[in-house]
């Protein structure tokens, strides 16, 4: 269970968002898509074009059926977001092939979009059914959510239960702005909402589900307007994988040096630690985004290099400030150039 | 016999406890009741197997009676009416009543004629969920409450309990909770992440609070403190500062 943590304006989320959908479809799993602010018909409308290998502008179905998924288990929830990081290291020659890079000023065919089963589920259309499950004191609007996916995953055999089928696939779950307003939940109104409590028991039920079948969600939520943060704590709990996106837009930080060449930070709050007692620690938790014309990268954040002879107090200042955030490394090396500038 | 041991991690995952536990219990030759709300059967399974106990081969035999939450609340949020008699363990979900999680609790540990394990564990992986859930605070100290006086007085077993907390937290039902079973514990382990912040080798930092104060009044509790790394297999103690990677 993949959790996103929107930034304000919710233009990079959106972006991650459909970059998992694309590479679902570029898989040839299953598509869910559910929202309550969009049609799911446009957002599929939007997804990125598939870059495929090294010689750009080929777009053919063949490499979707060239990489195999091999991590499939049977009751497993796959983190796929580190599959759809573009660039991790400095050279993507080095990189072995998990994933695919996708431009961004492109959008994907709807061949390509028709070639596997797409579901979607729009709140606003769904409003006249009545749930036929117990709702548990749950929001309606994600009792219906948690009904169309549970019927979705046994119809069409991703829990198992058809012996039959021998053809697994996976089904790819993405969910638009969960917990905003317009799926019905109070929490982003106000500080003590009535029903705290159907945002993580929707969760919990979706975790379920989600063990049981072979299928991986994403969700994205408006953390920055949902004011009792106790909410958010109980969330990160329940979640397998979280992951903030801070962008700069209207922030202090757009002006600062040094954040100069990113769009904003990863915060990576949680990674999953399923089935081993470790889990897969990376050597850096520092990551900033930024998104250039065609390609959205997420790469370590370094300092520029300190070239100025006339570094003034203040811009020291707010280097060692944000260095307190920055939690290995980079840290060290703020700090210590405050102590040089004696 | 009869102790309350209280697993509580912060700004980290105490999960690694849970584990040691069970393998630990089962290999005794204890019986077991685990509650797992958070996480599936087979990821238990996989650890285990890796720390040497067969948790499928234990439910076989009777020692390992396995609540697995998150299965069982789809059978009772999907499933068809339940028989009256035989009420889900989880219908807190929507009753917000903790009582039948108890009977399953206390059915399952009550010895039947026949058994011959070594005393009754309880193990609950992991308490702050059933916050998450609709139980009230008061609801879950009073069930541990309940649990206590059967496992522990009543029929001389222990109990294990992970919770989470963290420092700023602004969930107070989950430290009004936390604080509560800190009270009461005999035991305390505590997980916490290093508060100078991530490390490769060194995962986190352990504090051993045995709760002497409990027997004696005006006793110290003694702590120690111990850092720790993780690995596949095991997880390796060491004294603050003694990691393999600085010496």
């Amino acid at each position: 269970l993949v959790f996103t943590e929107e930034d304000k304006y919710g233009l990079y989320s959106d972006l991650l968002f459909k970059y998992f959908l694309a590479e679902g479809i570029v898989c040839g799993h299953d598509l869910f898509v559910a929202s309550a602010k969009e049609h799911p018909d446009n957002i599929l409308k939007e997804l990125p074009a598939p870059l495929l290998d090294d010689t750009h502008g080929k777009e053919s179905g063949d490499e979707a059926a060239a990489v195999k998924s091999d991590d499939l288990q049977d009751s497993m929830k796959i983190a796929w977001r580190y599959q759809n990081l573009p660039k991790m290291e400095a050279s993507p020659t080095t990189y072995t092939k998990f994933g695919h890079y996708y431009d961004v000023s492109k959008k994907m065919s709807p061949e390509l979009c028709q070639s596997i089963k797409l579901h979607s589920f729009y709140l606003h259309e769904e409003l006249s059914s009545e749930p036929k499950m117990k709702t548990c004191n749950m929001n309606s609007g994600y009792a219906r959510l948690l009904q169309s996916i549970q019927r979705i995953i046994s119809q069409e055999g991703f829990d198992g239960s058809d012996p039959q089928k021998k053809k697994r696939n996976i089904l790819r779950i993405g969910i638009h702005s969960l917990g905003s307003i317009l799926w019905g939940d109070g929490i982003c109104c106000s500080y003590t909402p009535e029903d705290t409590h159907s945002l993580t028991k929707f969760l919990y039920v979706l975790r379920g589900l989600l063990r049981k079948s072979l299928s991986a969600c994403i969700i994205t939520v408006p953390a920055h307007l949902i004011q009792n943060k106790a909410i958010m704590e109980r969330v990160t709990n329940l979640s397998d994988m979280v992951v903030g996106l801070e962008s700069f837009i209207g922030s202090e930080r757009e002006t600062n040096p040094l954040y100069k060449d990113y769009h904003g930070l990863v915060h990576v709050h949680q990674i999953p630690r399923l089935n081993s007692l470790i889990c897969d620690v990376s050597d850096t938790k520092d990551l900033a985004f930024r998104l250039k014309r065609k390609l959205f990268t997420i790469e370590r954040l370094h300092l520029p290099p300190d070239l100025s002879d006339t570094v003034s107090r203040a811009s020291k200042q707010d280097l060692a400030g944000s260095a307190k955030l920055l939690s290995s490394g980079c840290g060290a090396m703020a700090i210590g150039k405050k102590h040089l500038d004696f | 016999q009869g102790k309350f041991t209280l697993l509580r991690d912060t700004r980290t995952d105490g999960s690694f406890l849970v584990h040691h536990f069970l393998s630990f219990y089962l290999r005794a030759g204890c019986k077991v009741c685990f509650v797992a709300l958070l996480q599936s059967f087979s990821h238990y399974s996989i650890v285990a197997q890796k720390l040497g106990v067969s948790l499928a081969a234990a439910k076989e035999r009777g020692q390992l009676v396995f609540l697995e939450g998150l299965k069982s609340c789809l059978d009772l949020v999907f499933g068809e009416e339940e028989q009256p008699e035989q009420p889900s363990p989880l219908q807190f979900l929507s009753t917000s009543d903790l009582r039948a999680l108890f009977d399953f609790v206390r059915v399952s540990l009550t010895p039947s004629d026949g058994d011959s394990w070594k005393g009754p564990v309880l193990l609950v992986d992991d308490l702050s969920v059933l916050l998450s859930l609709g139980a009230a605070p008061v609801a879950v100290l009073d069930f541990i409450h309940y649990c206590r006086m059967t496992v522990c007085y009543q029929l001389k077993g222990n109990i294990v309990v992970l919770v989470h907390s963290n420092e700023d937290s602004e969930d107070e039902e989950n430290e009004l909770v936390v604080n509560s079973l800190c009270h009461h514990s005999n035991l305390i382990l505590w997980a916490e992440g290093l508060a100078t912040g991530f490390c490769k080798d060194v995962h986190g930092q352990i504090k051993i609070i045995r709760r002497l104060s409990l027997r004696q009044a005006a006793e110290q509790d003694p702590v120690q403190i111990y850092q720790y790394k993780i690995q596949d297999r095991n997880v390796t103690f060491f004294a603050r500062g003694m990691s393999a990677a600085v010496l």
